[in-house]
């Protein structure tokens, strides 16, 4: 039987789920590396401008110059922008509210861009934040091995 | 340049939730819409632009599936996935570079996936993307650096709000016209500060088309042509931390090519009305000061001094704005389609009285990493 123009619309549920390996390359297995092993934030510096970059990089992007120069950052920095994230995501790393910050750490001409868990209410800009790595056991050469920065 | 003009353009209404279409339904609609408008048959178009994202349609090789929709089962169809201004100027170079006519075809369904998921997915999969980073709250950095630097105020943003949705009104084609106040807005959910849930634009579907054609076959058109007089885009770094987010750079080049090629020096003295892409509140004064319209940190000045409402010298966004329609990637098409009508004369009660010049701008990637700007006029 031919269903009528006004048949009620249908939908179809689906999801993608896709699996991925990336490879991280040189600079960020390094990076990550040290995050893992030593609990330090690493970048590279360009030797043309002198710009230092973190997460570190193949190349400066502005003098167009493989980065081979290494640096050892501070694990403290400076925030200079943030927000304070009020709904739930199913991707966020913890429970709301929490910030995003961009801070730029001792020794880097970048922001770098983490979380903020704890008292995302007294964050501002300008403040001091230190990083704070899961223990050792726990830390797998992941973004979220700095489990969080901590207003000092 | 080689003269070269929109002689069609045609859009979906704007709504949450379009059920009873499917993408390929919206596509071709606006595509018989657009033929429709320039008085041109298929046979006259001889190449088209698709303008998709396989992570909004949840498929592969998106552009693929809206080649029949758009006309082109025996024509040279491409795709840009990107905002619907990238795919138009792809198609305007197209046009310069040999084809008579292109027509640029964009769609989206924000309601059949998930924005945030999709959002996320346009940052890096290893530094970014696993703390949970999407759009609203890469904006909302954006817009706490931008009111950090200059001493903007949350309440100047909320006036954008308001403004636009107001504006919406006079669009048939809106999604949300809203009658609104400045507290209305301010006491609206926190959604990231400083952005508050009227701060931000509504996910809608929709769908949009413009022909772009050669001098010879504006001709042909029944409408009434409007000139690309300059077009360019730009792009600036890609992780956010390497951004001066307070600053439109890349607006701030591409809006000079355009205007180096439209032969304009002073824009605010040139340019009769303005459609761009204020996906957030904040985002208008700041894509106003990368234009070149005010200087840095002044923008929210503009509307503070009536120069960016309807009745002002520079009305900004008089159809509402994506503030009140948000079709991903059809968003940018449609400020060309508005700037095109309101060249035209045909912008009903959104028309600003004889408007010559508009500029039309979109943006692709977080918090305006590429912007393209377009400058039309009335005037070969």
């Amino acid at each position: 039987m031919i269903k009528p123009e006004k048949t009620p619309i249908l939908s179809q549920k689906g999801q993608i789920a896709m699996p991925y390996t990336w490879w991280v390359g040189n600079a960020g297995s390094r990076f990550l590396a040290a995050l893992r092993d030593d609990a330090r934030i690493i970048g590279n510096s360009c030797e043309e401008c002198g710009k230092v970059f973190v997460p570190p990089r193949k190349n400066c992007g502005y003098c167009y110059r493989e980065l081979t120069k290494w640096v050892e950052l501070g694990n403290e920095g400076t925030v200079i922008a943030h927000t304070v994230v009020h709904f739930s995501f199913s991707l966020h790393p913890c429970r709301t509210p929490f910030a995003y910050a961009l801070i730029k750490l001792d020794g880097a001409d970048v922001g770098f861009m983490h979380v903020v868990r704890d008292h995302p209410e007294r964050l501002s800009n300008n403040v001091r934040v230190k990083a704070i790595f899961r223990d050792r056991a726990l830390r797998i050469g992941h973004i979220l091995d700095i489990e969080t920065f901590e207003i000092i | 340049m080689d003269h070269i003009a929109i002689v069609g353009v045609a859009q979906t209404g704007y709504e949450a939730k379009i059920r009873n279409k499917t993408n390929y339904d919206l596509v071709y609609e606006v595509t018989k819409g657009v033929l429709d408008d320039a008085g041109l048959s298929l046979a006259d178009i001889d190449n088209i632009v698709t303008v998709s994202n396989d992570f909004m349609d949840g498929r592969t090789i998106s552009s693929m599936a809206v080649g029949e929709a758009a006309g082109g089962h025996d024509k040279n169809i491409s795709t840009v996935e990107g905002d619907g201004t990238f795919g138009a100027f792809y198609g305007a170079m197209r046009v310069l570079g040999g084809f008579n006519t292109t027509l640029v075809v964009a769609h989206s369904k924000g309601s059949e996936g998930s924005l945030k998921h999709i959002t996320n997915a346009m940052f890096d999969p290893v530094y970014h993307r696993l703390i949970g980073i999407e759009a609203i709250s890469a904006s909302a950095i954006q817009a706490n650096s931008y009111m950090d630097r200059f001493g903007l105020s949350e309440e100047s943003f909320a006036m954008v709000s308001v403004k636009n949705h107001q504006n919406g009104f006079n669009n048939p084609y809106a999604h949300m016209p809203l009658n609104l106040t400045v507290e209305d807005v301010m006491k609206s959910a926190r959604i990231a500060d400083p952005l508050k849930l009227l701060d931000c634009s509504p996910v809608s579907d929709g769908a949009a088309a413009i022909i772009i054609a050669n001098e010879e076959y504006s001709r042909r058109a029944k409408t009434r042509p409007v000139w690309i007089k300059g077009i360019a885009h730009c792009v600036e770094e890609y992780f956010l931390g390497d951004r001066d987010l307070a600053v439109a750079k890349s607006l701030r080049q591409a809006s000079r090519k355009a205007y180096e090629m439209a032969g304009i020096s002073r824009p605010v003295d040139s340019i009769d009305v303005v459609e761009l892409y204020d996906a957030f509140s904040y985002m208008e004064p700041l894509w106003l000061e990368g234009l070149g319209f005010c200087e840095e940190g002044r923008g929210p000045g503009m509307l503070k001094d009536g120069i960016t409402l309807m009745s002002g010298k520079l009305p900004v966004n008089p159809s509402g704005g994506v503030l009140s329609s948000h079709a991903l990637l059809v968003a940018g098409l449609a400020r060309i389609i508005e700037a095109t009508l309101q060249l035209r004369g045909e912008a009903g009660s959104r028309q600003i009285p004889e408007a010559k010049t508009a500029l039309a701008h979109g943006i692709n990637g977080p918090c305006g990493q590429s912007h393209c700007v377009w400058v039309l006029s009335s005037e070969q």
